[in-house]
């Protein structure tokens, strides 16, 4: 393996992490629900696609482009009869928090549960794509080049949006500071509640991406919500350009750590850093919310 | 502490003194639900002793038995006593790097890191074996009967009771109960917040520990995914949230009832087990949040009040 | 005790400079207002003090000794106490346990019955008008800054904050809160910073004033010095108070 080999690597999961960062600080950013299902949201969506290749022939693509309304629907009603009922009932932030946080642990386990009743728990895993082509001196599956380039293009345009337009501002403000948002005439409820369904799609999309390589099952979302977590604790709670930082910085230590220590230590190498992260710099290593 | 406070902690003890004979009465599979009772009632009591009052929400309840579990099955057969130490000392140790880490930031980054730990030990546990020790799964065989572990167990579950009753009456239980409330009032008043966490949560994760380290001998095959289940965190924290994770009597209520119909479920609709539960877990979040205990708490401060100024009418 | 020293004192948000180098003496004995207009910097200074926040940059002194890094509690058992600009009286413990906590965790120390006493007998002090086992969410405004006020004073401090303990007050209890607080002042020997935006109190218990405008000290003296100040006046224009 070359370095042009680690690279492309490190690129392909850093930019997946990057995708998936935004999604999670939009639902907990902006809508303020720390969503531990996160992955199994990605989960559902890489079955969605399994199913999408196996019995009606759409390549990825074409799940995503017709998976992305479903799940922005899915992810609105969740967060509408789940989270916002527990939102309003909240005598304060802490309580709201972790009621929130509650909830989301519930739905894991019924999300999970409900993958295993209708698809089993043994692994699944499709084709597409699969053959290696090279770049750059490097070699790297064409699955994997085209779910880089699509999850970069995805994060893109999601920041951009979320930089330069009036919506994009007002999360942002929200994100900031959820107070004081109302004074300038935001309406928190309704700009929350498309933040979840968005960061809902946000991670089906990188569902849809990493199913033409991984194996597929029901328990394979947790360790993925767990490195969003991680990725946008990094990167400052609610900061989006952070976390496309931190994304790429944990796609490049985990590559790393699976060439030159050992391929089977690479959550500890997660947790080495979240927890250098949480004593030296717990409000992230560019600082929350950006202004 | 008066007479009457005194009450509470013998009729803990008298409920451990008529419960501790079951297994001379009750057959085997009477005795396996006990002990799978008396199992969660000691986690669910020990998880809310620091997460009920803190409001921490810890969800690494399976990191913890799984280190008492696969402690007893890499040193159990060289010696038992050896293998409890063990497992309670590396308890006490993740626990203060957790602590240490997190219990100075907000709830957020506590919750986060103990949602992933189950999941990191279980990868450097497999490693390890993989790597270090080079054998995969282990086979303990050792001589400790149903009734022993139910005994341990339901010491365990009296113990921790008995000392959250005992905070109760005391300075730290006062002191927990502002942190859980205000914990910048706390601060402000002298109570040093970060310590008084940090020595609960130790505590509390130690008897986890050592809960996964007694029932260890009932299996005879262990390997890092069966010690390390990601359902005893998830049902901890259910059956403490049901029961009242606020009040040292309260996991107990929670404990009862749903450890008999997962029971009852992993039996008759195993496929179902996790949606059934995963739906009882948003059902108590959205109904009972507060937990059995509190509603009764309240229910009977309610008709106390009721009739304690019926009878101020009466006498004006 | 030769009381605190701040000095070139910041606090910054993000961009934002709350306190900008500030330089203050708080003399032992001396009962201190501290006023501005909203978003002066009053309160993070306060909260400086107490040790709820920590300066971006500066130094602070106790008697001598640096605690610009001490937090919370260890400024509590330095001796300082504060009560909080919005009322944060937990509900989970009773009036008279919410002051005995102070106690227990004050610079003395207590048990649970000698705190509860003690509890008690602040609380008789601060005239708490309500049964001593009320929950706190079913008193009156006025009988929870009385809470406030008797835990702070649980702790044994030298020094005591106010932040904006008087505000909300109908005119009696501002009369009786204004008492109250020239009593402590006298008969507990305590020093003591009021930050207020009611003017009335200002006069009648400051000894001395500093005016604070967009985290700077612009004025300091005798509180008729300070409000008869053009500086102080434009400072403040539109403030009804003055």
């Amino acid at each position: 393996m070359n370095t042009i080999d680690l690279a492309l690597t490190a690129l392909t999961l850093g930019g997946f992490y990057a995708l998936i960062s935004i999604g999670l600080n939009l639902q907990y950013g902006v809508a303020r629900i720390l969503n531990l299902a996160y992955g199994e949201l990605m989960m559902l969506a890489a079955f969605g696609t399994f199913w999408g290749f196996a019995l009606l022939d759409f390549s990825p693509f074409v799940t995503l482009a017709v998976g992305a309304p479903i799940a922005f629907g899915f992810n609105y009603l969740l967060f509408r009869y789940l989270f916002r009922p527990l939102v309003r009932r909240a005598p304060n932030q802490g309580a709201l928090e972790i009621n929130a946080i509650l909830s989301t642990f519930g739905l894991l386990f019924v999300l999970q549960g409900i993958a295993l009743v209708l698809w089993g728990g043994s692994d699944r895993a499709y084709s597409y794509l699969a053959e290696p082509v090279e770049i750059l001196g490097g070699v790297i599956g064409q699955n994997r080049l085209v779910a880089l380039i699509a999850a970069l293009l995805i994060a893109g345009v999601a920041f951009a949006f979320l930089e330069f337009t009036k919506i994009g501002r007002a999360l942002r403000a929200i994100s900031s500071n959820a107070g004081a948002a109302p004074l300038a005439g935001i309406d928190v409820e309704r700009y929350s509640a498309y933040a979840f369904a968005v960061g809902g799609v946000l991670a089906g999309a990188a569902g849809a991406l990493i199913s033409s390589f991984i194996n597929i099952h029901p328990a394979v979302g947790g360790e993925y919500t767990m490195k969003a977590l991680i990725v946008i604790t990094m990167g400052g709670i609610g900061n989006v350009a952070g976390g496309l930082a931190a994304g790429l910085a944990l796609g490049l230590a985990e590559t790393l750590c699976a060439r030159f220590i050992d391929p089977g230590l690479v959550t500890a190498v997660n947790f080495g850093l979240f927890i250098a992260v949480l004593i030296a710099r717990p409000q992230g290593l560019f600082g929350r919310a950006a202004r | 502490m008066t007479r009457r406070d005194a009450v509470p902690g013998l009729v803990i003890l008298a409920v451990f003194a008529i419960l501790a004979p079951a297994p001379l009465v009750v057959d085997d599979y009477v005795l396996s639900v006990l002990i799978n009772i008396a199992t969660y009632t000691a986690l669910a009591t020990a998880w809310a002793f620091f997460s009920g009052v803190t409001r921490y929400v810890s969800l690494a309840a399976s990191a913890f038995f799984g280190v008492g579990t696969y402690s007893v099955a890499v040193l159990g057969e060289q010696s038992y006593l050896l293998a409890l130490a063990v497992a309670a000392a590396i308890g006490a140790v993740l626990s203060l790097v957790v602590g240490l880490a997190t219990l100075r930031l907000k709830g957020m980054y506590f919750v986060i890191f103990t949602f992933g730990l189950s999941g990191l030990i279980h990868e450097v546990v497999n490693w390890w074996e993989f790597n270090i020790t080079e054998t995969m799964g282990r086979y303990v065989f050792l001589d400790i009967g149903g009734d022993v572990i139910y005994l341990q167990l339901l010491t365990a579950a009296t113990a921790i009771t008995l000392l959250w009753w005992k905070r109760d009456h005391g300075r730290m239980g006062f002191a927990l109960g502002t942190i859980g409330s205000d914990e910048t009032v706390a601060r402000q008043i002298g109570i040093d917040t970060t310590r008084i966490k940090l020595a609960t949560f130790v505590a509390s994760s130690v008897i986890m520990t050592l809960v996964g380290a007694i029932l260890a001998p009932r299996w005879s095959y262990i390997d890092p995914t069966i010690a390390f289940n990601p359902n005893i965190s998830f049902l901890t924290v259910v059956m403490a949230l049901l029961g009242g994770a606020r009040r040292y009597w309260g996991p107990v209520m929670g404990v009862v009832p749903l450890a008999v119909l997962s029971d009852y479920l992993s039996v008759t609709v195993p496929d179902y087990f996790s949606i059934a539960l995963g739906a009882c877990f948003l059902a108590v979040v959205f109904f009972i949040p507060e937990g059995i205990a509190i509603r009764l708490e309240t229910a009977y401060m309610r008709s106390r009040q009721r009739v304690r100024t019926s009878l101020e009418r009466r006498r004006a | 005790m030769t009381g605190m020293h701040l000095e070139s004192v910041t606090r910054r948000f993000g961009g934002l400079i709350a306190v900008n180098a500030v330089d203050l003496d708080l003399y032992e004995g001396e009962l201190l207002g501290l006023i501005g207009p909203n978003g002066s910097g009053k309160s993070t200074l306060l909260n400086m003090i107490s040790g709820r926040l920590m300066p971006s940059s500066g130094r602070m002194a106790l008697n001598g000794e640096d605690i610009t890094r001490e937090k919370a509690p260890a400024r509590s058992r330095a001796g300082i106490a504060a009560t909080f600009q919005m009322v944060h009286v937990p509900d989970v413990l009773t009036a008279e346990d919410n002051v005995a906590v102070a106690a227990m965790y004050g610079r003395k120390k207590l048990n649970v019955e000698p705190a509860r006493r003690v509890a008690r007998e602040l609380l008789r002090r601060v005239h708490f008008s309500a049964p001593l086992d009320a929950p706190p969410g079913a008193l009156t405004y006025f009988d929870q800054k009385r809470i406030e006020l008797a835990r702070a004073l649980a702790t044994e401090p030298d020094i005591l904050l106010l932040d904006e303990w008087l505000a909300g007050l109908t005119p009696t209890e501002l009369n009786e809160g204004i008492k109250l607080i020239r009593s402590l002042h006298r008969d507990e020997k305590l020093t003591i910073v009021l930050v207020e935006h009611v003017m009335a109190a200002i006069r009648e218990l400051c000894d001395r004033v500093v005016v604070l405008s967009a985290g700077e000290i612009v004025a300091e003296g005798s509180a008729d010095d300070c409000l008869s100040n053009p500086k102080v006046i434009t400072v403040y224009l539109g403030d009804e108070d003055v």
